[in-house]
């Protein structure tokens, strides 16, 4: 195992982080020749600097911060640290991972097959790919927020990793606070804490012979207990810090309201890579609540077949639920997409055989140079119209879901590539 | 039967005659003891420098508070029940087409102070009532208003159309809201119920001379509504109300034939006389009016000029101006002898004062009608008093996404005169106030506020003595600040700027020319320090006429900026199908694909899952229908039984299951959710 991680110096990865920082400072330095904060593609509602600004000004005149358009008031201009912070967290979750993915195959004696093919250490592969993602640095350079939510994020996810459950906690109810959507990541933290039954099932089936003592528990409440405790405390802690700061402006009723409100009733349609601005600016006004139900229904249902079906990969669970909610979100950013593809990092050694990746990747880079076009042409030229910009978007969500779809699959293959050679049988298990 | 019947209808008619004077009798005893409804009716004419005649009608209708009933004998009955009905304490409302020149036509008196109205419609209105009732009556009051005026100021009733602002607008209140339509087109088809106010309509009096054509010919035309109801202080007493209607209207008298007369002077200004101008003629007053009087004014500047041109001329002429002889004048002509002449008392500041000649219409009839005319003699160059500060609103920026408004202020000639009196002291500050309201899809950062002062960028907190700032919320409330500027005397120019973010809407909020842009009110910039008051000498006769006294209130000199139009990012207006399709195509796609992913599974997996079914298979219906035998109370049947009844008796039960489930449901749904 040494032998294999050693295989990614560490000197190299050190290199291009601190290469990445320098390219942000650089960037940061110039701030009125890109004008990146006010992109369509960098700063939605949510996560625009300026809005941010504007909410603080509001309450230094002793006004509700809400009392115009929403935003968050965490935010500060450390988001370069941010970004390092969330990629060493990364880091250190991808080996994690990568070492219980050892164990496993260890304890399943299927190392000698594994050996055989190139095994990238996940962490470092991670980590590099969230902080060189151009997504990343422009989302940190554009002065938004998002970088501060991708950190919660995967403090979170990073706490339930190392069984810190406090931490995951934290993460998990900051997250929340600020963006709402990762709250349907307490299915996969739930799962890190359940211990692996079915590989231990598997491994003994595979032997003939069941220990009914050597089982590990089925399904342990304790550390659910722990987490809904934690998750508790750090919950009513954020809300009474919010309360005491909104305790003039109407405390926290107007911050549910004028947040996750204007969160779920997609109320600003100012264009942004998504698809959702475009459909309530046309749709007709009688069938708005019907759609908007429909669209965060979308979101609901596929949590539990994909818990079903990936109950034994938590991480990988969290990565598909971070893609799906930053693809049908309501005011999706480029740092939505930074967040899922550096934790696409992980997976490298199992996702090696997707399908569709040279085409992914090319969709990808096409679309981050056509929206930007397009929206020049509608919004400044005033050559384009709408359809052109709303086509890039389109084109970006398919790009999206074709990458869920296929590392869906291509993970289950995986798993049953593993399943059959512990069967003994060597035949490739892809049909 | 004829003979009988004609003594009969005599005495009937002779009976009924003694009964009406009498009744009329009473009548008039009663009124004798309380307050007249009064209706005065004024013009005012000023010459404006730019070859211009500004026509001011002033018609003031005054209903004392009443406890016997609704009935009125002069004063419109509509006013009365809309001020009863919303318990409108002060209200405004005016209809302009036209922008005001303030440049040339002056921005200090209290004409252009309290006339010069903004583009379109603009309403306010102060309610009698507590706070949480006022937005209700304020839409009732903007519905009947519209039914009133055939206009369409129902749309000041949502809430993104109207503001409330706090301490910036002048007759300061929390009870105040404001609205303004710039775009609304203002017809003759909202003069005639203007006009039907009045008691004499445009039939008799002073307004004979409101002729449609000529008055929509003009360049500015302002035509305002102001209500005041007053002492409403007992119970079961109607309140009093003081309802003035004002029309002010720009003209420019046809100067052909001066031009022709005299070609070698291009300068003078054209000569008019109410018959060119209007092309009719007061032939007498309107009989119901107390006073019917017509005001010629000359301005501050235009005296001053004139007395100037005197003293080259011959040195004596100290009182030509006022001298009853004005044939004689060497300057100009009038057609008719002034019944008096008021001049200005002098202020401390400026040594000159304009004057002001009264005619009286009483005098005229139909036979004999009044046709004031002017003549100039000689070319005379003169400006108005203009406003301390020059105030101008401009947009910023280029591109669809976002934008500034700046509002310039920039120091106008006149007012150095009058600051020189003042620049001793060092801490001389010059107040303004600006009140700006902005449409919630202009989305204003006010953190983004600048100041300028002489081009030199300058600290917020050291110019902007007070600020109030209410955010505007999308699809709820329009955004409104309120500033005071402390800016020092001797400023020559200053300059606001705000940054905006240009909203996108929903298909339907857009108009139909959505493509024209949007339009931004005007704002308001007051300069508290300031009152446009013109106090006339020999005070006494002044009361009896309610346009002189109107002068001599002491009102804020206001200024309104220009409308801005806001293009607006546009969507396709055809795609909504489109969208809608695609849309739901992508999301198909998604959760179909996602799921299908999920649920496949390769060969031998199936072919587990098949035995293990098969299994199972055999087991639940059995289980099942031991379950309903169980219900219905038999025996269970043995499993060799005949397959026909168990398997009818089995879809029987799952049946009545489905049917229990379903209104189960139905019953929930019902209970809960309707």
């Amino acid at each position: 195992m040494e032998k294999l991680k050693k295989k990614f110096g560490s000197f190299s990865f050190w290199n291009w982080v601190i290469a990445s920082i320098i390219f942000r400072l650089i960037l940061i330095y110039f701030p009125k020749n890109l004008n990146l904060p006010s992109r369509p593609e960098v700063s939605t509602p949510l996560t625009s600097f300026r809005r941010l600004a504007e909410g603080y000004w509001l309450k230094q005149s002793s006004m509700s911060p809400y009392a115009g358009q929403p935003n968050h008031l965490l935010y500060s201009l450390v988001s370069v640290i941010g970004d390092v912070v969330s990629a060493m967290l990364i880091r250190a979750t991808g080996q994690n991972l990568q070492l219980a993915y050892f164990r496993t195959l260890d304890s399943l004696d299927l190392v000698k097959q594994i050996e055989g093919s190139e095994v990238h250490s996940s962490g470092d592969v991670a980590a590099l790919i969230y902080l060189c993602n151009p997504f990343t640095i422009v989302a940190c350079v554009g002065l938004s927020t998002s970088p501060i939510e991708n950190m919660a994020v995967i403090l979170c996810l990073y706490g339930a990793c190392s069984r810190l459950i406090p931490l995951a906690a934290f993460g998990w109810v900051i997250a929340t606070h600020l963006s709402l959507y990762p709250a349907i990541l307490i299915i996969p933290v739930h799962h890190f804490f359940q211990p692996p039954r079915k590989l231990f099932l598997q491994r003994h089936q595979q032997k003939g012979v069941l220990n009914q003592s050597k089982l590990p528990p089925g399904f342990s409440w304790r550390p659910i207990i722990h987490f809904a405790f934690w998750a508790l405390v750090w919950s009513v802690y954020v809300l009474v810090l919010c309360g005491i700061s909104l305790k003039q402006f109407g405390g926290l009723w107007e911050m549910f309201k004028s947040t996750y409100g204007f969160i779920l009733t997609v109320e600003d349609l100012s264009p942004n890579i998504g698809v959702l601005w475009y459909f309530f600016a046309e749709v007709f006004e009688f069938f708005r609540n019907f759609f908007l139900i429909v669209f965060h229904v979308n979101i609901l249902f596929i949590i539990l077949p994909l818990a079903i079906r990936l109950h034994h990969r938590p991480c990988y669970l969290a990565f598909v639920y971070v893609a799906v909610c930053s693809m049908l979100k309501s005011y999706p950013s480029v740092g939505d997409s930074a967040l899922y593809s550096g934790l696409l990092g992980w997976f490298v050694n199992e996702l090696s055989d997707m399908q569709f990746s040279l085409f992914l990747f090319c969709g990808y880079v096409g679309v981050s140079l056509l929206s930007p076009v397009m929206h020049n042409l509608w919004i400044w030229r005033g050559t384009g119209n709408a359809n052109f910009y709303f086509a890039t978007a389109t084109v970006y969500a398919c790009l999206q879901i074709v990458l869920v779809v296929e590392g869906v699959s291509a993970m289950l293959n995986h798993d049953r590539k593993l399943r059959s050679l512990i069967a003994g049988k060597p035949q490739d298990a892809k049909s | 039967m004829a003979l009988l019947r004609r003594p009969l209808l005599v005495l009937i008619l002779i009976v009924t005659y003694q009964f009406l004077q009498l009744w009329i009798a009473v009548g008039s005893v009663i009124e004798e003891g309380q307050k007249q409804e009064e209706f005065y009716e004024e013009l005012l004419l000023k010459p404006l420098p730019d070859r211009k005649v500004l026509t001011h009608f002033h018609f003031q209708s005054s209903a004392p508070p009443t406890s016997n009933g609704r009935h009125h004998h002069l004063f419109p009955k509509a006013i009365s029940q809309l001020v009863q009905k919303f318990r409108v304490k002060e209200m405004e409302l005016s209809f302009t087409q036209g922008r005001w020149n303030y440049e040339s036509w002056g921005g200090f008196d209290s004409i252009p102070s309290s006339n010069a109205k903004p583009p379109g419609v603009e309403l306010w209105a102060v309610f009698d009532v507590p706070q949480h009732l006022i937005d209700a009556l304020w839409k009732n009051l903007t519905h009947t208003l519209s039914g009133l005026f055939c206009a369409s100021i129902n749309f000041l009733e949502s809430s993104t159309a109207y503001s409330a602002p706090e301490w910036s607008f002048p007759p300061a209140s929390g009870n105040l809201r404001y609205g303004t339509l710039p775009r609304e087109a203002v017809c003759t088809e909202n003069l005639t119920p203007w006009l039907k106010l009045l008691p004499c309509r445009d039939k008799a009096g002073i307004s004979m001379l409101l002729d449609r054509p000529s008055i929509y010919r003009g360049f500015y035309h302002s035509q305002r509504l102001h209500l005041i109801s007053t002492g409403s202080g007992s119970e079961g007493m109607d309140p009093g109300i003081i309802l003035e209607q004002t029309l002010t209207v720009v003209l420019q008298p046809n100067s052909q034939r001066a031009s022709l007369d005299r070609a070698s002077e291009k300068h003078i200004q054209p000569s008019w006389s109410l018959s060119s101008i209007f092309g009719k003629q007061v032939s007498g007053k309107c009989v119901l009016a107390e006073t019917s009087n017509v005001y010629l004014l000359l301005d501050r500047g235009l005296v001053a000029e004139l007395k100037q041109l005197h003293e080259e001329n011959e040195k004596s002429a100290e009182k030509v101006l006022t001298s009853e002889n004005f044939r004689t004048n060497p300057c100009f002509e009038l057609s008719a002898k002034p019944d008096r002449i008021f001049i200005e008392e002098s202020s401390l500041l400026s040594k000159n004062s304009s004057v002001l000649y009264k005619f009286k219409v009483e005098k005229y009839s139909e036979f004999e009608p009044f046709d004031l005319g002017l003549t100039w003699k000689i070319p005379v160059v003169w400006l108005c008093r203009q406003a301390p500060l020059h105030a101008s609103r401009f947009l910023m920026g280029s591109g669809n996404e976002r934008g500034a408004i700046a509002i310039s202020l920039k120091s106008t000639q006149s007012s150095e005169s009058f600051m020189g009196a003042n620049s001793d002291d060092e801490r001389c500050e010059l107040r303004v106030d600006v009140f700006q309201v902005v449409p919630w899809y202009v989305k204003v950062y006010f953190h983004s506020l600048q100041v300028f002062v002489d081009q030199q960028p300058k600290a917020v907190s050291d110019i902007i003595e007070k600020i109030h700032v209410s955010p505007s919320k999308d699809k709820v409330s329009p955004g409104v600040m309120e500033l005071v500027l402390k800016l020092p005397c001797s400023v020559s120019s200053a300059a606001l700027t705000i940054e905006f973010d240009k909203g996108f809407l929903h298909i339907d909020e857009y108009p139909p020319d959505a493509n024209q842009g949007f339009d931004i009110p005007s704002a308001i910039v007051s300069f508290p320090n300031f009152h446009a008051s013109m106090v006339f000498l020999e005070n006494d006769s002044l009361n009896k006429s309610p346009l002189l006294s109107k002068f001599q209130e002491k009102s804020h000199v206001m200024s309104y900026t220009e409308v801005l139009l806001v293009p607006l990012t546009t969507p396709d207006f055809s795609m909504p199908y489109n969208v809608i399709t695609i849309t739901c195509t992508v999301f198909a796609l998604y959760f179909g694909s996602l799921l299908n992913a999920l649920r496949r599974r390769v060969a031998e997996e199936e072919r587990f899952l098949k035995d293990k079914a098969a299994k199972k298979t055999g087991r639940l219906p059995l289980l099942l229908s031991k379950l309903s035998a169980k219900l219905r109370g038999r025996h269970s049947e043995p499993p060799h039984s005949p397959p026909g009844p168990a398997s009818s008796s089995f879809i029987n039960s799952k049946l009545v299951l489905k049917v229990i489930l379903v209104a189960g449901v139905a019953a929930c749904w019902q209970h809960y959710f309707l």
